[in-house]
């Protein structure tokens, strides 16, 4: 699927969902329901996507990197 | 388990072996541009992964959405611009798809993929980052001093400036390593610009009863007039952890990165980067990356709630001060006596001591560290 431009898309919630959003946000420095769905959906995708951690480096550099730790006094 | 990298991969763009022969080769052939002390410690961080996920200078498109709304354009939150300035005459008939190499003081230090050029507003710049366009802000003046252009793209890393403290330095990969080895799973990270007084310490503590590890990560790099040299700060430290800290709860390591003075952005800025080295836990202090009194003392702690996401958990810890009724460090949520017992441990007070030559008081400073402070004849930058 193409990914979209621009900065805003529209994405359909229920009406009821909206509503029980829109009070639920009342008094709190939310200042829009959208402001308060970006917010939600930011934490979930994050902790999806720390779930799928793989390693940064090789055993190759893992090797290399204990020996310069060593050498440094680290371990 | 240790922070996964800030948006989602650990960048490493330095070139070593036969690429990097190859890009060195290629570096005296292409169109140079020389650059400074500061825009080559970008180069450091971006090609050793405390800036990931960039992975060269920013491009337009990310820059504008930094600058207005404190995210990559991909929603990676990101709240201070990495930008390369030129002036027109250094790049001439440099266009977009070319590659040029950047040199430090006379040597090659990367080789960089020209993706984009274009102007920017300094002022608007200065404002959104720094909420003022004040020149006596440090990190204005800067700003505005800056070259008409930006170019953004790619960097490869084929050279290094000179490190006076190699033997202190850790890069992402390392620390990850590091904590890892010693079977840390959260890590609280500390960022000063500052010898350690007991404020310091007290905070650092409070974090390590519920973390595993304490990553010290003083800034090397530049710093305003005034601010500790960056060996009077490793020296202090050294002497702290050596003498009130338990062996091996404490990793002590330089980071080559310069400050903004940008206060609540760069407060997120600085969690950022320590999350790409490992860190699980930011302590964020009071007027945290501050100076004079152009921000809130605990203004950067409410940006922090714009970033549900950011993957690194903020520490707020409120400013400690000595308490006479008490006896020890507290703060005001621990102690409920009156500001007659308190005493505030300031910086400015502890540096005007230091400078006349005088060891502050116990309560205020480790004779230890002080010890260290007072044996360089000017500890402060000039």
């Amino acid at each position: 699927m193409a990914e979209k431009k621009g900065k805003y898309t529209t994405v359909s919630i229920p009406v009821t969902l909206y509503n029980r959003i829109k009070k639920l946000i009342e008094g709190t420095g939310f200042t829009s329901v959208s402001q308060y769905v970006t917010y939600v959906l930011r934490e979930v995708v994050a902790e999806h996507e720390q779930a799928s951690q793989e390693e940064p480096f090789t055993e190759e550099d893992k090797e290399r990197i204990i020996e310069k730790l060593r050498k440094l006094g680290y371990i | 388990m240790v922070s996964r990298p800030h948006g989602g991969r650990l960048v490493y763009r330095v070139a070593t072996g036969k690429r990097r022969e190859a890009l060195l080769e290629e570096a005296r052939e292409v169109p140079r541009l020389d650059v400074g002390l500061e825009r080559a410690i970008d180069l450091l961080d971006i090609a050793y992964g405390a800036f990931s996920p960039l992975e060269g200078f920013l491009v337009q498109e990310d820059y504008i959405s930094v600058l207005e709304d404190m995210r990559l354009h991909d929603d990676t939150p990101w709240t201070i611009p990495i930008v390369l300035d030129v002036d027109p005459a250094e790049i001439p008939g440099v266009s977009e798809g070319d590659d040029i190499a950047l040199f430090y003081d006379g040597k090659p230090i990367a080789l960089m993929r020209v993706e984009e050029i274009y102007g920017w507003d300094k002022k608007r710049h200065a404002q959104l980052v720094y909420k003022t366009v004040d020149v006596n802000h440090p990190g204005v003046a800067k700003t505005l001093a800056r070259k008409e252009l930006l170019v953004g793209g790619r960097i490869d890393l084929v050279g290094e400036p000179p490190n006076p403290f190699e033997e202190v330095t850790l890069w992402p990969r390392e620390t990850r390593v590091l904590f890892r080895e010693r079977g840390w799973k959260t890590i609280a990270a500390f960022q000063t610009r500052n010898v350690p007084h007991r404020g310091h310490e007290f905070v650092q503590k409070a974090a390590l009863t519920f973390t595993d590890g304490l990553l010290v990560h003083p800034l090397l790099g530049w710093k305003k007039k005034g601010d500790y040299k960056d060996e009077v700060i490793i020296e202090a430290y050294k002497a702290l952890i050596a003498n009130y800290f338990p062996k091996n709860v404490v990793v002590l390591a330089g980071l080559r990165m310069n400050m903004h003075y940008a206060g609540p952005r760069e407060a997120v800025h600085h969690a950022i980067v320590r999350k790409n080295f490992g860190a699980t836990h930011f302590i964020v202090g009071r007027d945290h990356a501050g100076v004079g009194d152009y921000y809130g003392p605990y203004e950067a702690w409410d940006l922090f709630n714009e970033f549900p996401d950011l993957g690194i958990t903020p520490l707020f810890i409120r400013e400690a001060f000595y308490c006479k009724k008490c006896g020890g460090m507290a703060t005001e949520k621990t102690c409920p006596h009156p500001p007659e017992y308190r005493i505030k441990i300031s910086g400015t007070r502890i540096r005007e001591m230091l400078r006349r030559g005088e060891k502050p008081p116990e309560y205020m400073m480790r004779p230890e560290v002080a010890e260290v402070v007072l044996k360089y004849s000017n500890p402060f930058v000039e």
